[in-house]
């Protein structure tokens, strides 16, 4: 007898799984972007399906509302060099090690895998649950009790980590030390730009 | 067997190992450090299942959720930090490409 969970999970895990070999393999990352999108989504369902609500809404607003939408952001702000494998060859035998690594590491969890399905006994079925398990409410009063020292300092990291991020993406906006070659050609970037108008003079090969 | 399909543990956590798996071995084998930091989140996103999961089993309790919610903070973060830190190499190199980022390589 197959219902609608049956389905449900189904599609879900297509869609994740679909995703995820998009996200990895398709060469422009705007498309890659799309994919893990599809990913998150289909992960969503399963929390769905999983009576985990609360964080079904969670991944949404989070994963495909913010990390997402960063992402396309910043692949847009780098315009046509964010495809970066374009003419730019691999150096020494990186791609041997590359492929290596990635081989091997495939062949581990496929047979981890296949151990696993064949694996006799029987199969640990979900049982009965509380009314509220994975409600707004269950899980935001465990956050507020057991969880809530660990809640503030993740709102301390939250705080610590966007003005990294500010820090770190707008560059150094005054006198520079580095030569014009070290800061990248400030075509994208205005802020290296106005560095160097602060000099009074045009950039040159020899400034610095 | 059809019946059984998503209401038992093992199915959500063979899809979480293989999402795990994809997402492993796309950070290895690609050189775009944009690709790259989707696969961690891939990564990230299989563990969360194979939590969700894990969690449903013992349904009295809901520490997983809280886990699952920490992870999402912390991913947030991390995609954060790590894009300003995509943006910076992109103006240093003018690449994001990860094989350029041999500075400390003497």
């Amino acid at each position: 007898m197959i219902g609608a969970g049956n389905v449900l999970f189904v599609i879900a895990g297509i869609l994740a799984l679909a995703g995820a070999l998009i996200t990895v393999s398709s060469r422009n990352p705007i498309r890659g972007a799309m994919g893990l999108l599809a990913t998150i989504f289909g992960i969503a369902l399963l929390f769905l399906k999983l009576n985990a609500q609360f964080l079904a809404a969670i991944q949404v607003i989070v994963y495909a509302g913010a990390v997402v939408v960063l992402f396309v952001f910043v692949i847009m702000l780098l315009g046509p060099d964010a495809l970066g494998e374009v003419g730019s060859f691999p150096k020494g035998k990186s791609k041997v090690s590359r492929g290596i690594g990635g081989g091997l590491l495939a062949i581990l969890a496929g047979v981890a895998l296949v151990l696993l399905a064949g694996r006799g006994g029987a199969h640990v079925r979900f049982g009965d649950v509380q009314p509220d398990h994975g409600s707004v409410e269950a899980v935001g009063g465990l956050l507020f009790s057991r969880g809530l020292v660990a809640f503030e300092l993740a709102t301390a990291l939250l705080i610590v980590a966007v003005i990294g991020a500010i820090a770190v993406a707008r560059g150094k906006q005054t006198k520079s030390h580095l030569t014009p070659a070290q800061r990248g050609d400030g075509e994208f970037f205005h802020g290296t730009v106005v560095a160097r108008d602060d000099r009074g003079r045009p950039p040159s090969k020899g400034d610095g | 067997m059809g019946a059984l399909l998503g209401n038992v543990l093992e199915h959500y956590v063979m899809l979480a190992g293989v999402l795990f798996t994809i997402g492993a071995v796309g950070f290895l084998v690609r050189r775009n450090v944009l690709v790259q930091l989707m696969s961690i989140e891939l990564m990230l996103n299989a563990v969360n299942l194979a939590f969700v999961a894990y969690n449903r089993v013992h349904g009295d309790d809901m520490n997983g959720h809280m886990f699952v919610f920490f992870i999402i903070a912390v991913a947030a973060a991390e995609v954060a930090v790590g894009l300003a830190i995509v943006l910076s190499f992109y103006r240093l190199t003018g690449s994001v490409h990860s094989d350029d980022a041999d500075a400390l390589k003497g």
